[in-house]
C-alpha cells in the first residue's frame, strides 16, 4: 500500500538521543507509527515487521498503532537513523525534505537491522 | 542553587541543584540529560587507538590544516564561547562552517532574511498572548514543558492561564499538544503555504477569493480560523519542522511571517521558531556576529560566502565537496540522509563530543568533552535569543569544548599566521 513518510520527533527518541547504542534508543527509533484502520488492512498488529521503501531505499521497522490519530495514508518514523536511510538528500534550499515522502509499506518477517548493522549498511 | 537544563531550546533555569538535581521540575527530557548514566566517550582516540588530549588535537590540527575544504558542522550543543572559536577556525583553515540549523530551521532563517522576524521573548507569549498557534510542532515531546512554562497553562501578568487563552494546533497529524490545544486543525500534508495564503486572503477581505476547501479545511474552517486569530488582543504563533521540512520550506516559514504582518494590521502578534537543540540559536547568532551569515558560511575564499544550497553540511556532502569533517556536539551519522553519510565514511572525519554516538563509529580522531551545560559553563541563547549563562555544577575528567577549540586554534595560528583576539 502507498502511503506518505513523515518523521516526527518523539518523546523516546528525544530521551535516548544522547544514548544511541542503548536498547531504549533502538526501540525509540526502529518503528513506525500506523492508523489502525491501515494496519488492519494490511493485516498488521502491534509489534509485527513492516518493509517501508521509497524511492531512495528501504528499511524492515516494528509497527505501532497509533496512540493519538496518525491520518490514513500516513506512516510516521521517529527521527533518526532508520528514517534517514529511506530519506532524499537532495533541496533546494540546503535542508533535506525530512516529511511527506511517498513510500510502500509491506509486512514482512525480515528482522530489523540492529544499530550496529544499520549503521555498517549505511556506512557502506 | 539553580541550574539550567542544557537539552531543548527551552533552557529552563529553574531546576534545583543541592547537590543532587532535583527531579521535581524536570521534564523527561531533562531528566535523561540531567539524570541518566549515557555512554561517554571514555578518552581520546586516534583510528581507534587511545591517546592524550594532545596527540588527539595534534592529529585534528594535521587533517584541518591538510584539508582543501573542511567541513566544521554541529555547534547547537555547545556554548557560544567555543561556537566563536569554531567560526574562526572555520575562517583560519578556509573551510566551512556549517551548524544543525541547516538540518533544521535553515530554511526559517532564509525567510527571515527575505522578510525579518516579526518577534518577541518567550517573556511576552507568558504575560500577554490570549491566542497562541502551534503550526507544525509538537512542544508537548519536543519542548515537553514549554505549555507550563510559557504558552498554555501558565499564568502570565495580562493572560491568567489556560482559561482566558484559546490555543489552537495546526498539523497533519492529532499529536500530544492537540491535546492540549482548544482548537486542533488537521491539514493535508504539503498544504501549509496553501493554507497560509487562504487565512491571509480572508483577512485582508478577498474571501471571495478562496476556493470551497483549502488542504483539507473547509472555507468555513478558514473563516473561523481567521476570526479566532483576530480575536486575539496579542497573539504568538509558534512553529516548527512541519513548516520547514515539507515542500514550500522557507516559502511556507515566508508565508507564517506575512500572515503575522498582516495580523499586525489589526491587533498584535509575534512568530516564534521552536528551535530545538538548547544553543542551536547560539550556534547561528554568534557565527551572525563573527561572520555575518548564521549557518552554510563557506571561507574558502579567505572571506565569508552565503549560500546554504552548496555550503549546508548535507549539500556539501552529497557533493563529495568537502575533504575532512569536524563534528562538534552532534551526530550527522544518525542525522543525515544515508547517501551523505557515505561520503563522510570515505573522508578523514574528527570529533568533539561528550557521549559515544554513531558519528564515533566512522570518527578517525574522537576527542571527548565535558557537558556544556552540567560540566562546564558557559553563555546560550534560548529559542528566543534571550542569553542565559550555564553553570557548571558537576566536576569531570575531560576538557571543554572551548579548551579543546582554544588548543586546536592556537596551533593553527602557530602554523599559518595571523592571530585571534582571545
Amino acid at each position: 500500500m502507498e502511503f506518505t513518510l513523515v518523521t516526527a520527533r518523539t518523546m523516546e527518541q528525544g530521551m535516548f538521543v544522547e544514548d544511541k547504542l542503548s536498547e531504549d534508543y533502538f526501540k525509540a527509533t526502529a518503528c513506525c507509527e500506523m492508523n489502525p484502520e491501515d494496519m488492519n488492512a494490511l493485516g498488521l498488529k502491534d509489534g509485527d515487521r513492516v518493509r517501508v521503501t521509497t524511492q531512495y531505499g528501504s528499511v524492515v521497522l516494528y509497527v505501532k498503532r497509533s496512540v493519538l490519530d496518525v491520518p490514513r495514508g500516513v506512516v510516521m518514523i521517529p527521527l533518526g537513523i532508520y528514517a534517514n536511510r529511506i530519506l532524499p538528500s537532495e533541496s533546494g534550499t540546503g535542508t533535506p525534505i525530512y516529511k511527506n515522502v511517498r513510500c510502500r509499506v509491506e509486512k514482512t518477517d525480515e528482522e530489523v537491522l540492529s544499530i550496529e548493522e544499520i549503521v555498517r549498511e549505511v556506512v557502506g | 542553587m539553580k541550574v539550567s537544563c542544557p537539552f531543548c531550546g527551552n533552557v529552563c533555569d529553574d531546576i534545583n541543584f543541592d547537590g543532587e538535581v532535583e527531579r521535581e521540575k524536570l521534564c523527561p527530557l531533562g531528566e535523561s540529560k540531567l539524570t541518566r548514566e549515557k555512554k561517554r566517550i571514555p578518552y581520546p582516540m586516534v583510528e581507534g587507538e587511545r591517546v592524550s588530549y594532545d596527540e588527539a588535537i595534534e592529529r585534528a590540527v594535521e587533517i584541518l590544516l591538510n584539508a582543501k575544504r573542511p567541513l566544521l558542522y554541529g555547534w547547537a550543543s555547545t556554548v557560544n564561547e567555543a561556537i566563536r572559536l569554531g567560526v574562526i577556525l572555520a575562517e583560519k583553515v578556509g573551510g566551512v562552517y556549517d551548524t544543525t540549523s541547516s538540518v533544521c530551521h535553515g530554511p526559517s532563517i532564509l525567510a527571515t532574511i527575505e522578510e525579518g522576524l516579526p518577534g518577541g521573548t518567550l517573556g511576552q507569549a507568558k504575560n500577554r498572548a490570549d491566542v497562541v498557534v502551534f503550526w507544525g510542532c509538537n512542544p508537548a515531546e519536543a519542548h515537553p514543558r514549554h505549555p507550563t512554562r510559557y504558552s498554555v497553562m501558565v499564568k502570565g501578568f495580562l493572560v491568567e492561564g489556560r482559561r482566558l487563552r484559546k490555543t489552537v494546533v495546526v498539523d497533519i497529524r492529532k499529536t500530544a499538544t492537540a491535546l492540549l490545544s482548544s482548537k486542533f486543525y488537521m491539514i493535508k500534508p504539503n498544504s501549509d503555504f496553501a493554507i497560509l495564503t487562504a487565512l491571509r486572503s480572508i483577512i485582508n477581505g478577498n474571501d471571495s477569493a478562496v476556493p470551497n476547501e483549502v488542504g483539507g479545511l473547509s472555507k468555513s474552517q478558514l473563516r473561523e480560523f481567521a476570526e479566532l486569530l483576530l480575536s486575539a488582543k496579542y497573539g504568538v504563533i509558534f512553529f516548527g519542522m512541519g513548516a520547514t521540512h515539507t515542500r514550500g520550506q522557507d516559502r511556507n516559514v515566508e508565508a507564517l511571517i506575512k500572515l503575522v504582518q498582516t495580523l499586525n494590521r489589526h491587533t498584535r502578534y509575534i512568530l516564534q521558531p521552536m528551535r530545538g537543540h538548547f544553543n542551536v540559536t547560539g550556534a547561528d547568532a554568534v557565527a551572525c556576529w563573527e561572520a555575518g551569515y548564521g549557518y552554510a558560511i563557506d571561507f574558502s575564499r579567505g572571506y565569508p560566502r552565503f549560500n546554504p544550497t552548496e555550503f549546508s553540511a548535507v549539500q556539501l556532502l552529497r557533493r563529495r565537496d568537502c575533504d575532512a569533517m569536524l563534528v562538534v556536539g552532534s551526530d550527522p551519522v544518525a542525522h543525515f540522509p544515508f547517501d551523505v553519510v557515505r561520503h563522510m565514511a570515505k573522508i578523514p572525519v574528527i570529533q568533539i563530543d561528550p557521549h559515544y554516538n554513531l558519528t564515533t563509529k566512522v570518527a578517525n580522531v574522537v576527542i571527548p568533552s565535558a557537558i556544556s551545560g552540567i560540566e562546564a559553563e558557559g553563555t546560550v541563547y534560548r529559542m528566543d535569543g534571550v542569553p542565559v549563562r550555564l553553570k557548571k555544577f558537576r566536576e569531570s575528567e575531560f576538557w571543554s569544548d572551548y579548551e579543546i577549540l582554544k588548543a586546536m586554534l592556537e596551533r593553527v595560528v602557530e602554523r599559518k599566521g595571523g592571530d585571534v583576539v582571545w
